[in-house]
Parts: C-alpha cells; sequence; structure tokens
C-alpha cells in the first residue's frame, strides 16, 4: 500500500488544456474519490497516475519517489475500466490470472490458483470461475474486474466509474460491497466518478474537479456542508440545492423577484450575493415564517420534494415520508438559519 | 382527452409471453405510469396502446371506441420516445410544425399552434435551431412540444428521461409533471426508475414477469406493496425484509438472538395467514428502523454512507442478511459495531415466504 | 424483440413490423427472394459448370456445336494437362498395341495413345501450380502479417499524417496494375529480380499491404483500447498485451484478410504475364497460353483451371466462418 502524490500536473491535449495544476494526495489506506461532471479531466488525471497518459508538467510519487519514467507494468496500480476490460476470449479464471500471470511477476501456477480462488471468495463470484466472460450479466462483469484489480494487491486501486454502466438496485449493491471491501482491506483506492451519491456515501476524502481545476478537496461532510462555491454546491445533494440571487438592505437579506427576506446572519456579507439554500433545510410548518404556493409534490417514498413558489421563484422542500399538501395550497414554512449558505458575485463562499 | 381501456390484452412472440392476459382501465387526465424492470413487458404493453405492436388477443378501448385493430395514426394519440427522434435535418419549428402538416392543416393554424406550444414549454428561442445542436433536456422539450401540438386524446412516453443526463433529469421531472398539472391530458409513461414513477405518477402499475403485480397510489405502493416484489423494487433501498418465525405473537429472526414482538394489531392477522405458527418475512423501510440501546433487534455494521442530509447504515442481522437503516446524522458507526434497534410499528409489514404475499389485516377481519 | 425508435408522434408506421400480422405476405416475399438469389447463383455457376465438364470432354467433343451437354467422358484433358507428348510413328505404334493389350501401359499412356500420341515427359503444370503456391502463400502472409502491425500502429498510435499516410497507401490501388507492368519490368530487370519468386512475393506483399492494411485497421479500431490498457497496467509489454490481447480477437478480420490477399496473388494475372517467364511463372499466364501442338488445348485449359480452383476453395471454405463475419466489417455484433 502506499501514498500518492500528485503536484502541479499540466496537461495539454491539441486544442485544450485538460489539466490545469492539479495538486492533491491520496494517503495509505484512503478511499479519495475525484468528482467532476463530463470532460472535468477525471479520466486523464485517473490514467497519468497510471502511466496510459503522459502529462505534460508536474510530478507523480509513490512514497515519496518520482514515478514519471516508470512504464504502467513497473508502477503496480491496478486499473478498473468503466467497461470492456474483460477479455471475451478467456474464462473468469483466466482473466482473474491475468494480471499474476504477467512476465513481471511470473508466480508459479499453484500460488495463482489460491489468490484466484480467495479473491473469488471475496466477491462472490466462485461459481463463475469456468465461465467466458462473454456470458456474464454486467453485474457479474464488474465484479470480476474488480476481482481482477485486488488479485495481485497493488499499490493503489484507479477506479474509472467502474458502476456506471449497472442499473440502478445493483449499483447500490456493489457501492456497498466495494466500500466495505476498501474498509476491511485497507486498500489505498482512487475513485473517479460524476455521481455525486457514490462520492458522498464511499468516499474518506473527495476532490471536485471542473474544466481541469481542483474546486475542493476535503471530506463528504466538508463538501455537503460547506461547499467552497456555487458549482461545488450545485454538483452535491438531490434534489439540487436553492440558489437565489439575494441583497442585503438594513440587516435584512431579500430573495430577488420573491417577497421572501429575512433578518441577516452574522456575516459580512456583501450588498449583492447569492444564496443557497439546501432542500432540507425548508421545514414546512403551520405557524413557518415564510409562505408560498405548492406547485408540484413529488412524493418519492422515503422523503418529498415539494416546489413551493413565492413570487417568481420555486423553492425546492425536502420533507420526510409523505404529505397531504395538495398542489395550489398556501403552504408555510420555516428556514434553518445556521444552515444558510452565502456566496459572493463570482460564486465563492463567504464565511 | 380520453379513457384508455385494455381488456384481457395479452402479447405473445412465438413461445415467448412477453405480456400475459392484464385488464387496466386509465382515466381520463390521469397519469399513470407503467414501471418495472427491463423486460417486465411495460414497454410492449404501450407500444399496444399506441398501435405500434399488434395485440395476440384482447381488446383496447378509447374512449370506448375499439381501436384495438386501428393504424396508429388513426388513433388520436401522442408518443414521445426515448431518443427523442426528432428529425435533425430541419429546424425546431419545422420539427414540431410536421405532425400538423401531415395532417394537412393551413399555415395559420399551425403558426398558432406552434406557437402555443412552444410559450408552454418556453422554447421559443430555440425554434431556428438544428435538433443536433441542442442540449438533450431541450431536444426532449422539442419532442414534448411535437407531442404537444397536435393535442392528441392521449400521450404515450417510453422512458423520455432516460437517455438524460441525472441534472436534466430531475428537473425535467417537475416540468413534464408541471405540464400534466397544466393539461390534465391522460398520460401513460413508462419507466424503470421507480424514483420517476413515484415522483410523477398519479398511479403506478408495477409489473415483472410480463405481469402486473400491483395498481396504486405512490403512498399505497411505498406503504402497502402487495408482494415481495413490490416491496424490494419500490423504494431506495427497497424494503427489509427479515427472515423469522412467527409463534405466540412474536418473531424469532434467523441468526443472533433477535425476537421481535409483533404489534397487537397484527397478532390476530399474521395466526391467521400462517394457521397459527409459521415462516415469516417482516418488512420495514429503512426510515422505520429506530436506533435505540434497548432496540430488540441487533447486528454488526457493515459499510456506512452519508446520504446527504442523513446516513445509510448497512446493518448485518446474521452471516447472509444485510439490512438498511436510515439514520440522523449525529450517529456515529464504525464497520464492526454493533447496533441496535426497535421497528416502527405503524410501519411494519409482512409477508408470507412461501406465496411472497403480503399478509394484510384486511383479510382478517 | 425489435426496437424501433425511427417514428415521430403520429407519424404512419410501416406494416412490415408487424410481422406477426401479415406473415403470408412475408412468405411470398421471402420465397421471391430465395428464387431470385438462386437464379443468380446459378448464372454464376455456369461457367465453372462449363470449365467442369469441358475438362472431361475429348477434343472432338470440346469443338462440337451446338455444345454437348451429354458426352461420354474422358481424362484426355488431364493427360495433356500433366505429359508432354509426341506424336507415335507409324513404325512404333504396333509395339505400342501390343504393349498396351498386355497391361503394360498406364493409364495415362494408354489414354495418350489413343489420340495416336506417346508420353515423352511431365508437363511443367506442377511447377507452375507450385510457384503459385509459394508467391501467392508466401506474400499473402507477408502482407498480412506487416499489415496487421501497421493497422496496428494506425489504429493506436499518434501518428504524424496518419490520414495523409492512410491515404497514400490506398492510392497504390488507384492504378490498374497494367499502367505499371512496364516501369515494373524494366526495374526488375534491373535489379536481377525479373523472372524470380522473391520478386513477385514482394510485388503481391506491396500490392495487397494497401487492402491488408485498410481492412485489418478497421477489425483493430473496433476493439475497445481498454483490453490494452488494462493489460498494461496489469504488468505486460505492449507486444504482450498486442499479441495476448488483440490478437484473439482479431481473427475473424485476419482471417477474411488472408482470404481476400490470398485470392488476388493467387488469381493475378497481368504482372505474372510480364515478369515471369520460367522459373517464377506461376500457373495463371501458364494455363492461360497453353497451346498444344495441334492448336488450342480447351480441356487441358478447364482441367488446368479445375486444379488451380482447388487451394483457394479449400482456403476460403475452411474460413468461411470467420469470413461472414468479417466481410460485413463488424456489421453484425459479435
Amino acid at each position: 500500500m502506499s501514498h500518492v502524490e500528485l503536484s502541479n500536473i499540466v496537461k495539454r491535449f491539441p486544442g485544450v488544456t485538460a489539466l490545469k495544476g492539479i495538486s492533491f494526495d491520496v494517503r495509505d489506506g484512503e478511499f479519495f474519490v475525484l468528482l467532476g461532471p463530463t470532460g472535468a479531466g477525471k479520466t486523464t488525471t485517473l490514467r497519468i497516475i497510471a502511466g496510459l497518459t503522459k502529462q505534460d508538467e508536474g510530478t507523480i510519487r509513490f512514497d515519496g519517489e518520482s514515478v514519471d519514467a516508470l512504464t504502467p507494468a513497473e508502477r503496480d496500480t491496478a486499473f478498473v475500466f468503466q467497461q470492456y476490460s474483460l477479455y471475451p476470449t478467456m474464462t473468469v479464471f483466466d482473466n482473474l490470472a491475468f494480471p499474476l500471470r504477467a512476465p513481471s511477476r511470473r508466480l508459479p501456477e499453484d500460488e495463482i490458483r489460491k489468490r484466484v480462488e480467495v479473491t473469488a471468495e471475496k466477491l462472490r463470484i466462485s461459481h463463475l470461475l469456468d465461465r467466458k466472460t462473454a456470458h456474464l450479466s454486467g453485474g457479474e462483469m464488474q465484479r470480476v474486474s474488480i476481482g481482477r484489480a485486488i488479485v495481485r494487491e497493488p499499490r493503489i486501486f484507479l477506479m474509472d466509474e467502474p458502476l456506471s454502466n449497472l442499473d440502478a438496485k445493483l449499483r447500490e449493491a456493489l457501492r456497498v460491497e466495494l466500500q466495505h471491501l476498501q474498509k476491511v482491506e485497507g486498500s489505498t483506492t482512487l475513485f473517479v466518478t460524476h455521481d455525486q451519491i457514490e462520492a458522498l456515501t464511499m468516499a474518506d476524502r473527495i476532490a471536485v474537479l471542473d474544466l481541469g481545476r481542483i474546486r475542493q478537496i476535503g471530506t463528504p461532510e466538508d463538501i455537503y456542508d460547506r461547499p467552497a462555491d456555487t458549482f461545488v454546491a450545485q454538483l452535491v445533494g438531490t434534489p439540487r440545492i436553492n440558489l437565489f440571487p439575494a441583497r442585503r438592505e438594513n440587516n435584512h437579506l431579500y430573495i430577488e423577484g420573491s417577497e421572501l427576506h429575512l433578518p441577516a446572519p452574522t456575516l459580512d456579507l456583501p450588498e449583492r450575493f447569492t444564496l443557497g439554500i439546501r432542500p432540507e433545510d425548508i421545514t414546512p410548518s403551520p405557524d413557518g415564517a415564510f409562505a408560498g404556493t405548492l406547485q408540484i409534490t413529488e412524493p418519492l417514498g422515503v422523503e418529498t420534494i415539494l416546489h413551493i413558489r413565492s413570487g417568481e421563484r420555486t423553492l425546492q422542500s425536502l420533507i420526510p415520508g409523505m404529505t397531504d399538501l395538495r398542489i395550489g395550497d398556501t403552504v408555510r414554512f420555516d428556514l434553518v438559519q445556521d444552515r444558510l449558505h452565502c456566496f459572493d458575485l463570482d460564486g465563492k463562499r463567504i464565511n | 382527452m380520453a379513457t384508455i381501456e385494455l381488456q384481457k390484452v395479452e402479447k405473445r412472440f412465438g413461445d415467448f409471453q412477453a405480456v400475459k392476459p392484464m385488464d387496466l382501465t386509465i382515466h381520463d387526465g390521469e397519469f399513470v405510469v407503467l414501471l418495472g424492470p427491463s423486460g417486465c413487458g411495460k414497454t410492449t404493453t404501450l407500444r399496444m396502446i399506441s398501435g405500434l405492436e399488434a395485440v395476440t388477443s384482447g381488446t383496447i378501448l378509447l374512449d370506448g371506441r375499439n381501436v384495438t385493430w386501428l393504424h396508429p395514426s388513426e388513433r388520436d394519440i401522442a408518443f414521445v420516445f426515448q431518443l427523442y427522434a426528432l428529425y435533425p435535418h430541419i429546424s425546431v419549428r419545422d420539427n414540431i410544425a410536421f405532425p400538423l402538416r401531415a395532417q394537412g392543416e393551413s399555415k395559420e393554424t399551425i403558426e398558432k399552434r406552434v406557437k402555443e406550444v412552444v410559450d408552454l414549454l418556453q422554447i421559443g428561442h430555440l425554434l431556428d435551431a438544428r435538433p443536433g445542436k441542442l442540449s438533450g433536456g431541450d431536444q426532449q422539450r422539442v419532442a414534448l412540444a411535437r407531442a404537444l401540438v397536435r393535442r392528441p386524446a392521449a400521450f404515450l412516453m417510453d422512458e423520455p428521461l432516460g437517455a438524460l443526463d441525472a441534472d436534466f433529469r430531475e428537473s425535467m421531472r417537475a416540468e413534464i409533471k408541471q405540464l400534466h398539472i397544466d393539461q390534465h391530458a391522460t398520460t401513460v409513461y413508462v419507466t424503470h426508475d421507480q424514483v420517476e414513477a413515484m415522483a410523477m405518477g398519479d398511479r403506478i402499475v408495477v409489473m415483472s414477469d410480463a405481469e402486473i403485480q400491483q395498481i396504486g397510489t405512490p403512498s399505497e405502493v411505498y406503504y402497502k406493496p402487495a408482494n415481495v416484489f413490490v416491496a424490494r423494487f419500490i423504494g431506495s433501498p427497497g424494503m427489509n425484509l427479515a427472515r423469522g418465525h412467527y409463534s405466540e405473537g412474536r418473531v424469532r429472526l434467523k441468526g443472533q438472538n433477535n425476537v421481535y414482538a409483533v404489534p397487537d394489531d397484527w397478532q390476530q392477522a399474521l395466526g391467521k395467514a400462517l394457521g397459527g405458527s409459521g415462516d415469516v418475512l417482516v418488512g420495514f423501510r429503512p426510515e422505520a428502523a429506530r436506533i435505540s440501546a434497548d432496540g430488540p433487534i441487533a447486528g454488526e455494521v457493515y459499510a456506512t454512507e452519508l446520504q446527504g442530509a442523513y446516513v445509510m447504515l448497512y446493518i448485518n442481522i446474521n452471516e447472509d442478511e444485510i439490512i438498511h437503516i436510515r439514520a440522523e446524522r449525529i450517529h456515529q458507526h464504525q464497520i464492526g459495531d454493533t447496533v441496535r434497534f426497535d421497528i416502527d410499528p405503524r410501519m411494519v409489514r409482512f409477508f408470507d415466504p412461501a406465496s411472497e404475499r403480503a399478509i394484510t389485516r384486511e383479510a382478517a377481519q | 424483440m425489435a426496437t424501433f425508435y425511427e417514428t415521430g408522434p403520429g407519424y404512419p408506421v410501416t406494416e412490415s413490423i408487424r410481422v406477426d400480422r401479415v406473415s403470408p405476405t412475408a412468405r411470398r416475399i421471402h420465397a421471391v427472394r430465395a428464387f431470385v438469389v438462386l437464379v443468380f447463383a446459378i448464372i454464376t455457376l455456369i461457367p465453372v459448370f462449363v470449365m467442369g465438364i469441358t475438362a472431361f470432354k475429348s477434343r472432338a467433343d470440346v469443338v462440337s456445336v451446338p455444345p454437348k451437354i451429354i458426352f461420354k467422358p474422358t481424362l484426355e484433358g488431364f493427360v495433356f494437362l500433366f505429359t508432354e507428348r509426341a506424336v507415335v510413328s507409324k513404325v512404333r505404334l504396333p509395339e505400342f498395341q501390343k504393349k498396351a493389350e498386355a497391361g503394360e501401359l498406364s493409364l495415362f499412356e494408354r489414354i495418350a495413345l489413343n489420340t495416336g500420341q506417346e508420353i515423352t515427359g511431365p508437363s511443367d503444370y506442377v511447377d507452375r501450380l507450385k510457384n503459385s503456391l509459394i508467391i501467392a502463400g508466401i506474400s499473402t502472409i507477408l502482407s498480412v502479417g506487416l499489415g496487421l502491425f501497421a493497422a496496428y500502429a494506425f489504429s493506436r498510435f499518434p501518428i504524424g499524417g496518419k490520414d495523409d499516410l492512410l491515404f497514400f497507401i490506398l492510392s497504390t490501388r488507384m492504378l490498374p496494375p497494367v499502367v505499371v507492368t512496364i516501369p515494373l519490368f524494366l526495374m526488375y530487370r534491373q535489379l536481377g529480380l525479373h523472372d524470380s519468386h522473391l520478386g513477385m512475393i514482394l510485388l503481391y506483399t506491396v500490392f495487397n499491404l494497401s487492402l491488408s492494411v485498410w481492412l485489418l485497421k478497421g477489425f483493430i479500431d473496433e476493439i475497445p483500447i481498454e483490453y490494452e490498457e488494462a493489460a498494461l497496467v496489469d504488468g505486460y509489454t505492449r507486444f504482450q498485451a498486442f499479441y495476448k490481447i488483440v490478437l484473439p480477437q482479431a481473427v475473424t478480420g485476419i482471417a477474411a484478410t488472408t482470404v481476400f490477399c490470398l485470392i488476388f496473388a493467387w488469381n493475378e494475372y497481368a504482372f505474372a504475364l510480364m515478369l515471369t517467364s520460367d522459373d517464377a511463372r506461376t500457373a495463371p499466364p501458364s494455363i492461360a497460353t497453353m497451346l498444344g501442338r495441334g492448336g488450342i488445348e480447351w480441356s487441358a485449359i478447364a482441367a488446368g483451371s479445375l486444379g488451380f480452383l482447388i487451394p483457394v476453395v479449400i482456403v476460403t471454405f475452411a474460413l468461411r466462418n470467420y469470413l461472414l463475419r468479417g466481410v460485413t466489417f463488424g456489421a453484425i455484433r459479435r
């Protein structure tokens, strides 16, 4: 296991700079998630660490030593791809054994058999060992892919959206297993995803990446509770955070385009800024301080999303369970004052 | 506006039974969602309603009119596809006007009706663009506009949000629902995503293995699932189903020393359904579990997940059963910790493991 | 279950997707289609059939008008094909006839005798066939092998001026071979490659390379690069990844390309006619110029062509499963 450190990585492709100076480190035994939308540079970062792509500037160190000159094989990382990485012409066993049979390792065949069997046991794919991979289901294939990564005990696991091609139920199940396995084995993992739920649920720490720059690095709690800017705030949380242009006047906050206003928090706020409210912090109650018209309800079972209209603004509120409120009703609600988020006009968080 | 009625509608492809004979009535102005995993027959059902697929047997009535053997274009319905199906070589305006031109409407009428739907969906700024240049969400808006412009008796939508990014999907979900609230057009909507179904549907038709498992409002399918399939399928994660043995007012759960005392108002129903005692599945939603030091059920933490405003705990109650508990974020748990919890008596459900059907109190009375 | 996304809302749907409803019509269409294919196959096979029967006709039957479908088969053509003969002088004829009666003559000698000839030695047909096999075989292996590496590089590496290079490679195929035969003839004479196996192998290899690079690049493009990258990370070198991962998956394409290259090199006529005379002469020009002493030996030509067909038929037949998938260029999902 190891400590991986990226300093100031720059990667240019013809016409675009994919990474504009990325620095972060993945600590020993950590589950680190790179979160960002498509085109943020997540996969490029991963490929550079694996040695599949060469960076233009910057250094990558494994345990303090630069690996920039090493080939992918010499770096001893394991890469789990989004899809396609199982060899269709081989059985599951041969797929799992493949990295162990690499000429740089050349383990004896009985040692290989032992390690493959232990790994298969861990991932509950022992019954599939003799099958050709082409006949497996999506979930089974991805288990085998993960198995091929863990079978050789690499220095770091690099996972490129391994769950994104699976259906919702399967994704959930594999997510939990992956997390459990990582914690129990204490393996260092760098996991790339565009799915904020995966990031929040699995990570020890998250780096939010956008357009080749890191927006924020922190624990899931940091990212969710104290987003560094409006981009991060919108990226995490379902339903999305409510963001409204607001102004400060006489110690009051006014949300533009609606009648909503509230006492200003003890913050050094500029005159104009953006106010962010998480949906769960808008709590309907019969004697709430604010009012709006119920526009839509979306019952999800465990909770319900209310779309509350005030002036020309629509607030999304998330309440537990179901509601008997009807569309068109007037809804009174409160805001959780100490959980409001304020951002300046450039989108930066105001603390 | 229209009522759609399916009577013993069935579809076979050779030996393969795609849809077993089903009865379903969709009321005027209703938003009905056909929900199920892929291959359950929901899309085939929708396509039979549209006429794109011929029924093997049975009758389809549209406002009492038998349309079983009518051509799709004669049924007065609009179909919205997952992949937008916009014509790439003509502008958005022409795409929307296309069905009207096909009907031979006058130029003025076309212009007026296109303007109406364009205003409704707020896509006026896109009219001169080519569909290929638009984002997924905008393309789907245009596709909706093209469906709306005909003023059909009913809308059929086949996973219209399936191809969109998660972000768009959420906002389009609300938009389509708003559109439905404004227009009140009879809508049949197919999806495999239970969140979408719950959020949008007036009623949900849960399908699996080519047949209907349950028809009900979102709250009915969520709180009173008719069988094990529905219980698992609805909710994210689905309902916890713990195996146990019932006798004398208690369920002894498999593994460890977990004994759950059945609420009084359930004992009669359970006794009757199981003939005194027998194996039973105890079902409860993740939010129905209450963590407390003296809870009757114990398990080990297998994994924990931060899910925004709350934490999801995965608890191993015996070697092969993991249940989900939704907890407040103040609860901090490490993998391997033992957690005790109770179940909210109002939210517990029971299932017969043999038939996989729900045991109901109504049946016992 | 067919998925059908083409139709816009309310746009009329073609009847053809209701296969279950219109099956009698569908069946009729199917029958018509089968009939058309059959007719086409017959038309294509007629020359082969004529060649086949001609090989077994006697001299008289070959030239008879109208051509005979029913005739007395003879191996005359094959005797003429495989042997050099001389007219038996009147003096020695009785001696031969005696031998024939005593059963001391072989089958071929007896047939030759029936036409009044004696066998003086073997013809060069077998040598020509051997030349064809050597030249076509080696050049095919070379062009597919080299093409595979080139195609892999074109498919996987960022090569400067890739598109221009690919076009350039293909452009070697744009001229009809005849146009370059004269310059080639002069070049080969200077280089001492004229009428040599090496010369012909080189020529066919170069000529086939463009085809094989283009075909194989298409096949390799279809193999997801993730497979190799996974192997690279797993501790294999680029070549090992190519050998262990790409090759097994490219088998279909390699087989298809092999057959195409082989057929070209095997059948090539113009170059062979100009650039070879004896040592390296291949079968096509030699069969076509098989003029016997008594004019054109049609039955021998037919018999020679028949024998010439066999190797290609065998190879194509052996690879037919790959071919069917290969020639559709991946249009059919694996």
